[in-house]
């Protein structure tokens, strides 16, 4: 059964929890001390040891990425917080920074203080203008009392914590594209190098980040690395906030360790499906995901391993249920839809790729596709993956693959023609 | 158009946060926004000026991002949430009663100029849909009733 663990969400029910005095009186800012006992290395290595993976959707190591970071180059280190939040299923970092934004402060803290960084933005979705003011609010109670500014809790440390607001574009949720918005241009993705390297912003080292990520930062400076891998499994450490979103009984944003059974998860948080109807699909980790039928979700666990095994990915945590008198076609164009209209328009086969197929599925829905056309939206997907700057494109030909692959009988018992 | 004084100061302590003042870009452009309700070709230009940038970098950079109204809205801009948590719970009966509450389509404007109405993508509230966000303030788990309500609140209000 379900082991209940809140590590990041320790403090969501407290009231007021985003008030700096509640903050104080429970638990935050508490590691400051320990942190300055610590050398930037030492830092980057409890990360490393610890576990912790990127929870923005990718999953990488905190710690390796933060080891790319030069600790004594002659240009200034910028940490950059992602809270783009665009994936549709994902709203777990808004969570963080309405009801616990003094531990992204910390969190920030603490991983600026490791790579040598005295200038944070966060970049967040232009949307979330309501939460963005709780965190500013947060932002500037700790100015006021000097955990942020000049020589900050009188370390001699300086530290500027900036928000900067998006303006609607999914895109910007990509690491360099984010970047490139930051930077104040379109946001369209940069090429990958060949070797690994930290972001730049601005020519600057750059290392980029999940709210949720930098969040989990204070508990593992705090009770130390094993602590944190105490939870979770061998290679998914730790816990994440996942959510429930769709026809579920009780959505929401529930923390669990990696490891977790879906089913159990589905059915403790989410008191089962809704109005009693059956399962019929699970998209796992935000929409990038690849579908799941009920019966594949029947004995899988919340890791990133698991997921990767079964063809799909853990992602952003975030799975939106799904019941048994859904159209899937009509679930599919819905999706199609969103990506045909986010695609940043750089890369001809995901701008035009993701129009194609927005197209034919219409005229599945409208009856006047035939068979050929289910097909031609395979091979449409085939030319999206492995040809594009970014992932999009080939997330994209993974969900119409899911849907398709998995759901066929559906698609086609909208054809009527030859 | 030019800043107002209140937004020059702002500008100002801005500059202060960015290493380049290209990054200036999104910031002031929300500035207009607020300052005018939309973002027009003039103030394109102002904001050119502040970020060393041409008025046409400055433009394509405005038209990339969805929230920035390059045409004047409504008081009220009502943007409704179509994608697929928020259809699986019940999106289409939300944006068909505004629809008919309002009678106007997607992307248009109240002929006394109160409302405009969009369907957006994924507005981050999935586990409190169908949503809807009006001007910077969600309404979640709406339903038509609760529509019609917000609605006639927001027009006596004008
Ligand atoms: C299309 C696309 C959208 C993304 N959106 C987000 C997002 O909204 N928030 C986020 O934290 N990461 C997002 N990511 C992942 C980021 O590129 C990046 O990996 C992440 O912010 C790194 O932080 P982490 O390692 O702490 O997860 C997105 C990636 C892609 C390809
Ligand atoms: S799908 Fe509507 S808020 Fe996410």
């Amino acid at each position: 059964m379900i082991k209940e663990v809140k590590i990041v969400s320790k403090n969501f029910d407290i009231p007021n929890s985003h008030n700096i005095e509640v903050a104080l009186k429970n638990g935050r800012y508490s590691s400051i001390d320990k942190l300055w006992s610590y050398n930037n290395q030492d830092i980057i290595d409890i990360v490393k040891d610890s576990g912790l993976r990127g929870k923005g959707g990718g999953g990488a190591s905190a710690g390796d990425k933060w080891a790319l970071m030069p600790l004594d180059g002659d240009k200034p280190n910028y940490l950059v917080i992602n809270c783009d939040e665009s994936e549709p299923g994902t709203f777990k970092d808004r969570e963080i920074i309405s009801k616990d934004p003094h531990l992204l402060i910390e969190g920030i803290i603490y991983s600026a203080y490791a790579i040598n960084s005295h200038q944070a933005y966060i970049y967040i979705r232009g949307e979330y203008k309501e939460f963005q003011d709780i965190l500013q609010s947060a932002i500037d109670e700790a100015y006021s009392k000097n955990f942020l500014g000049e020589n900050i809790f009188n370390r001699g440390y300086n530290l500027d914590i900036t928000i900067h607001r998006g303006a609607g574009a999914y895109i910007c949720g990509e690491k360099s594209a984010l970047l490139e918005s930051l930077e104040g241009k379109r946001g369209h993705p940069r090429l990958k190098p060949h070797q690994k390297e930290p972001e730049w912003y601005f020519d600057n080292p750059t290392l980029v980040n999940n709210v949720e990520t930098i969040a989990s930062v204070p508990f593992i400076i705090n009770n130390g690395a094993e602590a944190y891998k105490s939870y979770g499994t061998e290679l998914s450490s730790g816990t994440l906030l996942f959510a429930l979103s769709g026809h579920i009984k009780n959505r929401g944003v529930y923390e669990a360790e990696f490891g977790t059974s879906m089913m159990d998860y589905i059915n403790h948080y989410g008191g089962g499906i809704r109005d009693n109807k059956k399962l019929k699909a699970v998209i796992p980790g935000g929409a990038s995901t690849t579908i799941l039928t009920a019966k594949e979700v029947e004995n899988i666990t919340l890791d990133y391993e698991s997921l990767r095994a079964i063809g799909s990915s853990l992602g952003t945590g975030g799975m939106i249920i799904i019941d048994e008198d859904t159209n899937m076609v009509e679930a599919l164009k819905n999706l199609v839809e969103f990506y045909h209209h986010e695609s940043c328009g750089q890369c001809t086969p995901c701008r035009e790729g993701s129009s194609w197929v927005d197209t034919i599925m219409k005229s599945i829905l409208d009856g006047v596709a035939n068979n050929r056309d289910i097909d031609k939206i395979l091979e449409i997907a085939n030319t999206m993956n492995g040809k594009t700057v970014c992932v999009f494109a080939p997330a994209l030909a993974d969900v119409i693959r899911g849907f398709i692959l998995k759901f066929r009988d559906e698609f086609e018992g909208y054809i009527k023609v030859d | 158009m030019t800043f107002s004084s209140k937004n020059l100061q702002k500008i100002e302590q801005l500059k202060k946060k960015y290493p380049k003042v290209e990054a200036l870009t999104l910031p002031l452009l929300w500035i207009v926004q607020y300052q005018e309700g939309y973002i027009s070709l003039d103030a394109i230009k102002e904001v050119a000026k502040y970020c060393n940038k041409s008025a046409m970098e400055v433009y394509s950079v405005a038209s990339f991002y969805t929230m920035f109204n390059l045409q004047p809205v409504g008081k009220y801009h009502i943007q409704v949430c179509k994608t697929l948590s928020c259809k699986l719970c019940g999106q289409e009966d939300i944006f068909s009663s505004l629809k008919n509450i309002l009678d106007i389509n997607t992307n248009q404007t109240t002929d006394d100029n109160l409302f405009t109405l969009s369907q957006v993508e994924c507005l981050g509230s999935c586990g409190t849909s169908p949503v809807m966000e009006i001007n910077d303030k969600y309404y979640e788990n709406l339903t038509p009733q609760k529509v019609e309500d917000i609605i006639n609140d927001l027009s006596k209000k004008s």
